[in-house]
């Protein structure tokens, strides 16, 4: 007699996962799978969204039309790819209104590179070529992530992201070309970002506890400590070519890894900014929160409008 | 008022160009079709990526149930022969 045997979920689950088959929305998946990618994700929409924030700051001060222009168009991209990433994070059942209050409260992280200021207008030019480098670097591995619609969105963004690290470098070869005091103020800010950008890609892979969890479940496709060794490889030689020095005595090519040795990040600071000791955090939360209080009559006015309308076209119908 | 305060969900299909079909690109929240529409367009179309948006509110799509899509999809399991490859053409027959 044949006998079926029915898989179980978890089982159908996992060898999707081993074949490459993407999870979708409504598949069944365990629920540490479903929190990590609410964490990870909204995370990551919160951080496009904060990180508006210190480049606005330049927005009215950029030094011609043009940068104005792009500047703008960076920032507004910025805030669409919150948007890409906040739609991927409700389809696991999560709320916008839930993930704002989680960011608000301060239950919910942002990469911590955007609680540092913008002392100059080269932080811009820093900002784009080496915090979008280092996002890009991160990111392009996720669009074959594993879950659908966090893939798809970060198709999109990368897409929009290599827009933002080029006008980013070349607002610093321009500080670069340019007279003795602009170079020095790209060297300000190139060391001013250097430390805090090699952050970004997370804590060494011994002390980041979720990070085997996630590449066994093809969220993360390489660890940390990988995607920063990739990026210090990236990085030196574009340094190299603007004539800048690296803040690093430590940074050495080492010819048996083919690729540099890099000195330690600074951890502490790390985690200090991380518990919301930078020396912005709090005014991003505020600017934030404020922003959000200040709309919620804009919100509400918006709906009634429409139920109102929605009303009236019910009561016309009817006749 | 102040019970309902998200906006509805909606779903939004952009026609990359003429003679293209309408393709799921994501969602967003809006107050009504209008401003979903105008949303649309400042979230998914920045960069000329679109010449028509639909929106629909989420909650008006109705899908096939995941779980079941083995029995539901296995009335095309056992019919190869509705594809050509099925059927055996000798190597002199051209043009077929």
């Amino acid at each position: 007699m044949e006998t079926i045997v029915e898989k179980s979920l978890e089982e159908q689950f996992e060898e999707k996962i081993a074949n490459e088959i993407r999870i979708e929305p409504k598949d069944w998946m365990p629920e540490q799978y479903r929190k990590t990618l609410v964490r990870q994700i909204s995370q990551h929409a919160h951080s496009e969204i904060v990180g508006m924030l210190p480049e606005g700051n330049w927005i009215t001060r950029a030094p011609s039309l043009k940068r104005k222009a792009i500047l703008l168009s960076k920032v507004q991209d910025e805030a669409g790819h919150g948007l890409y990433l906040y739609s991927a994070a409700e389809t696991l059942g999560t709320s916008r209104d839930q993930m704002i209050n989680d960011l608000h409260s301060g239950k919910a992280k942002y990469s911590s590179i955007f609680n540092y200021p913008t002392l100059s207008w080269a932080d811009i030019g820093a900002i784009g070529w080496l915090v979008d480098g280092a996002a890009i670097m991160n990111q392009v591995p996720l669009c074959r992530t594993s879950y659908g619609p966090y893939a798809r969105a970060m198709v999109r963004v990368c897409k929009e992201e290599s827009f933002h690290q080029r006008q980013g470098f070349e607002i610093m070869m321009s500080l670069c070309n340019g007279a003795p005091a602009q170079k020095q103020m790209a060297q300000e800010a190139f060391n001013r970002w250097w430390w805090p950008t090699l952050m970004m890609f997370g804590p060494k892979d011994e002390e980041s506890p979720n990070t085997e969890q996630s590449m066994r479940w093809k969220i993360k496709r390489f660890t940390n400590d990988e995607l920063r060794q990739r990026f210090v490889d990236m990085m030196v030689p574009q340094a190299e070519f603007l004539g800048l020095t690296v803040p690093d005595k430590d940074l050495k090519w080492n010819e048996a890894k083919n690729g540099y040795d890099f000195g330690d990040v600074d951890w502490e600071e790390f985690w200090n900014v991380v518990k919301g000791n930078g020396p912005c955090n709090k005014d991003r939360i505020n600017a934030r929160v404020k922003a959000h209080e200040e709309g919620a009559w804009v919100r509400e006015a918006a709906l009634a409008h429409a139920q109102k309308r929605a009303q009236r076209e019910a009561a016309d119908q009817a006749k | 008022m102040s019970h309902q305060k998200e906006w509805p969900l909606w779903e939004v299909f952009i026609r990359s160009k003429q003679g293209l079909d309408h393709k799921h690109v994501g969602s967003l929240h809006a107050a009504d079709a209008e401003m979903a529409i105008q949303n649309a367009r400042d979230v998914y179309t920045r960069r000329m990526e679109g010449v028509s948006i639909w929106v629909v509110e989420s909650r008006n799509i109705h899908a096939s149930n995941p779980d079941e899509s083995a029995a539901f999809f296995d009335p095309a399991n056992d019919k190869v022969y509705r594809h050509p490859t099925f059927y055996e053409v000798p190597a002199e027959i051209k043009n077929m």
